[in-house]
């Protein structure tokens, strides 16, 4: 065998070639440019809306977040009903979706079903986050609405004494699109509780089965107490998405500025104004809609902090 | 718990050239310091074998030897290493300390790129400009893997066995030429068939290579090493365990008279 | 504590339990309906809104869908969507093209050089961001370009779909670099490759094929996205003959003629709607397959 081609044995070690060290060091800047961009973005997006939004800050102030109305003619301008109808829109869309996508979630990560079939099942809840947000407002309007025709006037006519029924069903407005709202953020509490709820450790439910209690008090008294936090968290993400979401509410909501607490009627979001609006929409009434769109940021930033928050918590704790 | 400096001096191995020496080496990760006044030189074209209980830094010690451990944050260290007499921790770039000083992993970890693209991978990255081909049959025949894989180079470096994969690290650790070849526990994870085909695998690269080697098995240092390193860890005041040189000699003599009581209770296997 | 008292208490808790199950197992029953249905209820959706898509859309599918412009108001069954196809294509592309390399880089800089706090925080916003409402994203590229270039354009659409894109790009690709070994790293540092020729030829050639698959999900995502392309590139009833123009998207004209009372335009918006659907399931379905071959 020859030895010929053998290093340099003994001899001092040179310096590293300039290009390699030069490779290193700008590649090593260039990720590191581009992973503080990405934070940038997110101030960027928050910096960009907030000056857009000056003139209609300074002129309306504070007050235009309980101010009611929306008038271009007359450039007054109100966010309280859009901001409003995000909140009840989305609270709705989660007192539906809570019961609803923790109970999939424990029907899927307990062994109900043979494996296969909840995989099976677990991708089609997952599926139900892939459709795009304009099919689901393109069923609303031709098979949600009509549907829930009978269901409106039935609430209406016999239980019109409760203001939350107290108009008529038009169609567009509050109830289909906080439907909407709940099967597309159905499958983000359902995935998230359920990741919590599979990665509890064995032992837990062993521990608590051990002792003699059945599968549903283990549930209740064990496995969900644990997993609460990481439940909560994927609630919340859940939440940041419903307050944002646009275009299935804007094609549901019925678009009406007007104030009003029955779930019958038309209401608007924040989002779906922005999204009827922008487009036509003359200098201040951009001043004010970027005002509205900064509420908008503010309010899912805030949740979606608080999410973040918990779910790395819950991580670090596993 | 006084035995510590006096004990650790090294029998001065003159007979051959030094490759690879520390000197009151102290490593520490945060403020754990994991091993302490560690001197030794290591001999060219010998097998050195270190053995030692678990966390007793053995991986540590032999990760300083090319620089490894800069990946590791909370690592530094006090005292020197030295390579032909060169600090390889003074002005020497990491990089090219690894050019000259590979390294063998315990855990077998191929590319997942075929086995031509893992031996070929240290002579593009270099840039070294001889014939490709050429040196992968070299650095296979010389890991005794290319009767095995010669018909299927473009397989992807993952599918092989345990035990192929291991001498495919060899051989990529070797095809770029180094002074010396680090492995810390390359058996431990084989079946003893593939372990002893490494053995004299080992063996026949000392020939050319300056060999370290990690092992928790004494049969295997007996068989294999010339000399032998026996590390020992230890509480220090603060409740941790931070590991030294207990002995290192010829092993023959580590094995039939070492010097220290510790080395005789540990290779006999009553260590406690 | 002493033996009995032990004793005593975990007799309690036993009873405590033996409580609770009283009810010869109807307790159990009852929650396990409950579970079960509701799993029902929530798939109910999927289903219903599949069959729509498909029962009104497919029928619609022409040739002519594919090669012809929308068709004005009156027109039945004629025309198609060939220019929203080609434009959200072409904007899907520009964020492609816009997030990738952006993603890529940042999620190399968090899995591979960052240490100490800093990838944490950045971490952190990127979740943030993806937390974001899409439409906000419209808003923002509003300000920052239509406003500034004057005009709405398919450059600008295609960066809102960017802006959307880079933070799952950023998350799988992080994630995908993590699940290669760090085994793998050391075997090419050990051999004194660079940090630039170790991440450049082994780590992100490990990690492709999961990368790939985050890719084509975020893509795919952006290609049924609506809400930024509303006021960055608008609508455009003509053929696409400059970036800086206008320009029409398949989830535009659904959005579009789903609300108009014509009949011929609402059948060509099921038409697009089965398009974007299938392209969303097409792409989640192919992933899921494909993660399953994956080298680590
Ligand atoms: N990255 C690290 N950070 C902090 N402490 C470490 C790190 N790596 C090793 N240690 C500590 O250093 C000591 C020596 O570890 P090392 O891995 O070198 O031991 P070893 O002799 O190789 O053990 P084994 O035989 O189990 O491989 C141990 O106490 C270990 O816990
Ligand atoms: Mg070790």
């Amino acid at each position: 065998m020859t030895s010929s081609t053998s290093g340099p044995k003994g001899k001092p070690i040179e310096a590293r070639s300039q290009r390699s060290q030069w490779s290193d060091r700008s590649f090593t800047w260039l990720t590191r440019l581009m992973a503080f961009g990405v934070a940038a973005v997110l101030v960027f997006i928050g910096v960009q809306v907030a000056i857009d939004a000056m003139p209609a800050i300074r002129r309306y102030g504070l007050e235009f977040l309980v101010t009611s109305s929306w008038n271009p003619v007359d450039d007054a301008y109100g966010a309280l009903p859009v901001i409003y109808g995000t909140l009840v829109s989305s609270f709705i869309a989660l007192l539906l979706a809570v019961p609803i996508g923790v109970g999939t979630a424990l029907f899927l990560s307990e062994d109900f079903l043979p494996r296969p079939v909840r995989t099976v099942l677990s991708f089609m809840v997952e599926m139900l986050a892939a459709i795009p947000s304009v099919v689901y407002g393109i069923w609303g309007i031709f098979v949600l609405i009509p549907f829930l025709g009978p269901i409106g006037d039935w609430l209406h006519q016999n239980l019109g004494w409760i203001p939350l029924f107290g108009t008529a069903y038009l169609g567009p407005g509050m109830l289909p699109a906080a439907l909407v709202l709940t099967v597309m953020i159905l499958p983000i509490i359902t995935a998230i509780a359920r990741d919590s709820l599979i990665s509890l450790p064995p032992a837990l439910r062993q521990a608590a089965l051990g002792m003699g209690a059945t599968r549903w008090t283990a549930i209740f008294r064990v496995l969900i107490p644990a997993a609460f936090s990481g439940i909560v968290g994927g609630i919340m993400l859940a939440l940041g998405r419903a307050m944002g979401e646009t275009m299935a509410v804007t094609m549901l909501i019925g678009n009406s500025n007007d104030l009003n607490i029955s779930i019958l009627a038309p209401a608007n979001t924040v989002a779906s104004l922005l999204a009827n609006q922008f487009a036509e929409a003359g200098d201040l009434q951009i001043a004010a809609l970027m005002y509205a769109g900064l509420v908008l940021f503010g309010l899912t930033l805030v949740v979606n902090i608080l999410a973040e928050m918990i779910v790395q918590r819950v991580n670090v704790y596993k | 718990m006084e035995h510590t400096a006096q004990h650790t001096d090294v029998p001065a191995l003159r007979d051959t050239e030094t490759v690879i020496a520390t000197e009151q080496l102290n490593v520490y990760y945060g403020d754990f310091l994991a091993l302490r006044n560690v001197n030794m030189a290591i001999p060219e074209r010998k097998v050195t074998a270190l053995i030692g209980p678990s966390g007793c830094g053995k991986s540590t010690l032999i990760r300083c030897f090319n620089r490894l451990n800069d990946l590791i944050d909370s690592f530094h260290l006090d005292g020197r290493v030295t390579y032909y007499g060169q600090d390889l921790y003074q002005d020497v770039d990491a990089v090219q300390v690894r050019r000259r000083i590979g390294m063998v992993f315990q855990q077998p970890n191929p590319f997942p790129k075929s086995i031509y693209d893992n031996i070929a991978f240290g002579a593009r990255a270099t840039g070294l400009t001889t014939d490709l081909d050429e040196l992968v049959e070299r650095s296979l025949k010389r890991s005794a893997l290319w009767e095995e894989v010669k018909d299927k180079l473009k397989t992807n470096g993952l599918s092989l066995s345990g035990g192929q994969q291991q001498r495919l690290c060899i051989a990529r650790a070797i095809s770029t030429e180094p002074d010396v070849v680090l492995m810390d526990e390359p058996c431990s994870s084989l079946d003893p068939l593939s372990t002893l085909k490494i053995e004299s695998l080992i063996r026949e690269l000392a020939e050319e290579y300056t060999i370290i080697i990690v092992t928790h098995n004494m049969q295997q240092a007996a068989r294999m090493a010339d000399y032998t390193a026996f590390f020992n860890a230890e509480a220090t005041e603060d409740g941790k365990r931070s590991g030294y040189l207990v002995e290192f000699a010829p092993t023959r003599k580590i094995f039939d008279q070492p010097a220290q009581e510790a080395t005789r209770n540990y290779v006999n296997g009553q260590f406690g | 504590m002493t033996a009995t008292d032990y004793r005593t208490r975990a007799d309690r808790a036993r009873r405590a339990i033996a409580d609770q199950t009283s009810g010869p197992g109807y307790f159990d029953l009852f929650w396990t309906g409950v579970a079960g249905f509701f799993t029902l209820l929530a798939l109910i959706p999927l289903v219903l809104v599949l069959a729509y898509v498909v029962f009104r859309g497919f029928s619609r599918l022409n040739w002519a869908a594919f090669t012809q412009l929308p068709p004005p108001p009156l027109a039945p069954d004629q025309g198609g969507f060939a220019n929203a196809l080609i434009g959200t294509l072409i904007m899907v592309g520009i964020g492609a093209l816009v997030s990738v390399p952006f993603g890529v880089l940042a999620a190399v800089y968090l899995s591979e050089f960052s240490q100490g706090q800093v990838p944490r925080w950045i971490r952190f916003a990127t979740n943030v961001l993806s937390g974001v409402p899409s439409i906000l994203m419209g808003v923002f590229i509003y300000g920052l370009f239509v406003i500034t270039t004057g005009t709405y354009s398919a450059v600008a659409g295609g960066f809102a779909l960017g802006v959307l894109m880079l933070p799952i790009i950023v998350r799988t690709t992080d994630e995908s670099l993590q699940i290669v070994p760090k085994q793998v790293r050391w075997a090419a540092i050990g051999m004194g490759a660079s940090k630039f020729q170790t991440v450049l030829r082994v780590v992100l050639p490990a990690a492709l094929p999961a990368i790939a698959t985050g890719l084509t999900l975020a893509v795919a995502r952006a290609a049924g996205e609506t809400a930024p392309l509303l006021f960055t590139a608008l609508f455009s009833q003509y053929w696409l003959d400059s970036l800086l123009q206008p320009t029409a998207s398949l989830s535009v004209l659904v959005y579009n003629f789903a609300r108009v009372p014509y009949e011929g335009q609402q059948r060509l918006a099921w038409a697009a709607a089965l398009i974007l659907v299938g392209i969303v399931m097409l792409t989640s379905i192919l992933s899921r397959w494909a993660t399953r071959k994956q080298i680590y």
